[in-house]
């Protein structure tokens, strides 16, 4: 550890040390959007670990505060693997099927950012 | 993947780790490992969550679930379901006492719903070892800001216009404390830290100094740029050691980061804090006394004028506020004194930290708005009186607090309306108490404690409180007068008057406050030689009802001086002259045959 020696270095040292607590803080958020992925065989099987590490890097890399991403069992709809869900308070439910690592980033930065559906890939939707 | 995607944190408190918290720690650590999930999931080990009743407590995030009574057996269940296939694992939650349903989010539970978090706002999110999560929580944001900012007039308006009042039960207005003391003159000026926590069952401050140690050490620094010190002491007890092992921790921590020591942030700022450990004398939570142990000399009360903001440590202008004062100062600096000022009433302003024990249901440490009625703590976040038995009474402010009975329940919690039904705050212990406990015992088991830890300056202090506990003593073993009420509130009144410092001041209290609300319970001592509540063992006597025992022989087996008579299927008799009124007997007859009065 260095000296922090000035407000600036002190602020620096904070967002980077947010990366490490903004899971437990956005936990704490009763508002927050979830996105939940499949990580049952099934889930695992066609990929979702892959999945979920972009969703991740993505938020992180974007410095989203509000969102949290979990892991969920199988949802009975295994031929979709893997399976995104985004949970927005008050909004409901959309999934997406067949998810790959570049299309996770795209439901972060379209869905979560901007607020466009990605139509062409939901495979649901929950009131 | 590159960054964790679940945090399993774990009470590191004392109470958790009491029930064996570090067992569970390793384990889940362990299981992690064995699943293979050790770049997903990281263990933090973190503070008290206050709800220690049910610990060791262990909490997942980010689905923000909570785990009550963990064992090391259940680690690897919750690996398993829970951060390998995301399936919380039900089984493992808090259960509602009424309903039986699961309840997964704190958030959820009447135990948090009522609480507002200032004072313990970190504690249960960071891990107390680590700097950085503090400072990612934007800890020492607000010393940054004072230094940058603000001039030491302005920092001390903000906590003046907060209004925020000492937490260490005298509720002294803590902005003015530091405006005396920063218009004194003097070369040298001190900040001091009270954790000589001390009444029974008391333990917010440990919790935050376990919890959030950096939300002290950056508090008295604030206070040391407004009031012009560079010079901290924190007066810790040491029977706190994981407290004194965390605060060590922070201070090295902080001084490698600069946050401590010279030229603070290149303002040119300096300030240094040291502990000083109490030997646990508890006289020595009362400030001059504290200040007179630092010295090492007795840690017995000066005489007051002059006050600690004019001649405190070394004779020189100190600061001094207890640990909750000190965790409150940060948020008002960060958010400013109007938004401390939407929480709580107008002339107690924020919240207050409780330790609840006792006959209650939920035991544990809660943070609650002043002005809320203490039914609400009772009844809403303690969950009921335990085994569906009546309320009697609650202590408040502990060995210098009074009994507050059920007509008083519905008073709002303030400094003021607590002094107004006989008690006081205190520091923040709060004692259920049912209709088993015996008021009189209660009075005398406290005024023991103070009994034992007067310094004995004060002759009032020291003969007077012996002689009130004469009385009790009497009374309890049924050997009590009429005129011992009189003698009681008369002498007790003189102690009050009479003594030096706080600890004098309020002792009496325990027993006043019951004299004044449980006088029938007295009376009955002294005139029918019967304690209503059971408890008094002298005036209790246990035998059998003939009719309804079976001489199934279990109570003579049990008897542990053998005085209980009686052949199989015979009728048994208790040989009153040799009975110890253990209640054994008492508790063992499975036919209920054996009464006690």
């Amino acid at each position: 550890m260095s000296k922090i020696k000035s407000l600036d270095e002190l602020k620096k040292i904070r967002e980077e040390a947010k990366n490490s607590t903004s899971l437990r803080t956005t936990g704490e958020n009763p508002d927050r959007v979830v996105i939940k992925v499949g990580m049952a065989t099934c889930g695992i099987a066609a990929g979702a670990r892959v999945v979920m590490g972009a969703l991740i890097d993505e938020i992180a890399r974007l410095q989203l505060e509000n969102v949290s991403v979990m892991a969920t069992g199988c949802v009975g709809m295994c031929y979709a693997e893997p399976i995104v869900e985004v949970h927005t308070p008050g909004r409901g439910v959309i999934r997406y099927g067949n998810v790959s690592e570049k299309l996770a980033r795209d439901i972060i930065e379209k869905h979560i950012v901007a607020g466009e559906l990605l139509e062409d890939v939901i495979v649901g939707r929950e009131a | 993947m590159d960054r964790f995607r679940m945090h399993i944190l774990i009470c590191g408190g004392t109470g958790c780790k009491a029930s064996e918290a570090d067992g569970v720690k390793a384990a889940l650590r362990l299981s992690i490992e064995k699943n293979g999930m050790s770049r997903e999931a990281q263990v933090v080990t973190t503070g008290c969550f206050g709800f220690c009743e049910q610990g060791p407590i262990v909490k997942v995030y980010p689905d923000n679930v909570f785990y009550v009574h963990v064992t090391e057996k259940d680690a690897d269940l919750i690996v398993k379901e829970h951060v390998v296939k995301g399936r919380p694992v039900e089984s493992l939650m808090f259960h509602d006492a009424n309903d039986g349903a699961s309840i997964s989010e704190h958030r959820s539970m009447p135990f948090y719903q009522s609480q507002v978090r200032i004072a313990l706002r970190n504690c249960g999110i960071i891990d107390p070892e680590k700097i950085d999560d503090y400072i990612a929580l934007d800890g020492y944001q607000a010393l940054a800001k004072v230094l940058t900012e603000m001039t030491p007039e302005e920092t001390t308006k903000e906590i003046i216009d907060s209004g925020l009042r000492g937490r260490g039960g005298a509720g002294f207005p803590t902005g003015v404390k530091w405006e005396t003391t920063r218009k004194a003159q003097d070369d040298k000026k001190y900040v001091v830290c009270n954790a000589d926590e001390g009444d029974p069952g008391a333990f917010m401050d440990r919790s935050i100094l376990e919890g959030d140690p950096h939300s002290v050490l950056e508090a008295m620094a604030i206070a040391g740029y407004a009031i012009g010190a560079n010079e901290g002491v924190i007066y810790i007890r040491a029977e706190y050691p994981l407290a004194v092992e965390r605060l060590n921790i922070a201070i090295s921590q902080a001084e490698e980061y600069g946050l401590l020591g010279e030229d603070i942030l290149g303002t040119g700022f300096s300030f240094k804090i040291r502990l000083n450990l109490g030997a646990g004398a508890f006289v020595c939570g009362e400030e001059t006394a504290l200040l007179n142990s630092i010295q090492g000399t007795r840690g017995e009360p000066r005489v007051k004028p002059p006050f600690p903001a004019q001649k405190g440590l070394w004779d020189k202008p100190t600061v001094i506020n207890n640990v909750e004062t000190y965790a409150n100062v940060c948020p008002i600096i960060n958010n400013g004194a109007e938004w401390f000022r939407k929480t709580g009433t107008d002339k107690c302003p924020g919240t207050k930290v409780f330790a609840l024990a006792g006959k209650i249901n939920n035991v544990g440490l809660v943070e609650v708005p002043m002005g809320i009625k203490l039914s609400d703590i009772v009844y809403k976040i303690g969950g009921g009186i335990r085994n569906a038995k009546k309320f009697k009474s609650l202590q408040t402010g502990g060995p210098s607090g009074g009994c507050i009975s059920t007509e008083n329940l519905d008073i709002e919690i303030t400094y003021e309306t607590l002094q107004s039904v006989g008690s006081m705050m205190g520091s923040g212990g709060m004692i259920v108490m049912d209709e088993d406990d015996c008021m009189v015992n209660i009075a005398k088991y406290y005024l023991d404690f103070t009994l034992e830890e007067s310094c004995g300056k004060c002759t009032p202090c020291r003969v007077g409180n012996t002689r009130l506990y004469e009385m009790l003593d009497d009374i309890t073993k049924g050997r009590g007068k009429m005129e011992y009420l009189d003698e009681l509130e008369q002498l007790g009144e003189v102690i009050k008057d009479c003594s030096l410092c706080g600890l004098g001041q309020t002792a009496p209290n325990p027993v006043l406050s019951t004299l004044k609300y449980f006088r029938d319970e007295y009376e009955e001592h002294i005139l029918h030689k019967r304690c209503p509540a059971k408890a008094c063992k002298d005036l209790l006597r246990f035998f059998v009802i003939p009719e309804k025992c079976i001489g199934c022989t279990l109570c003579a087996r049990n008897c542990p001086v053998s005085c209980i008579s009686g052949d199989r299927k015979v009728v048994h008799e208790i040989d009153q002259s040799r009975c110890i009124k253990c209640g054994e007997c008492f508790e063992k007859c499975p036919k209920e045959a054996i009464a006690r009065e």
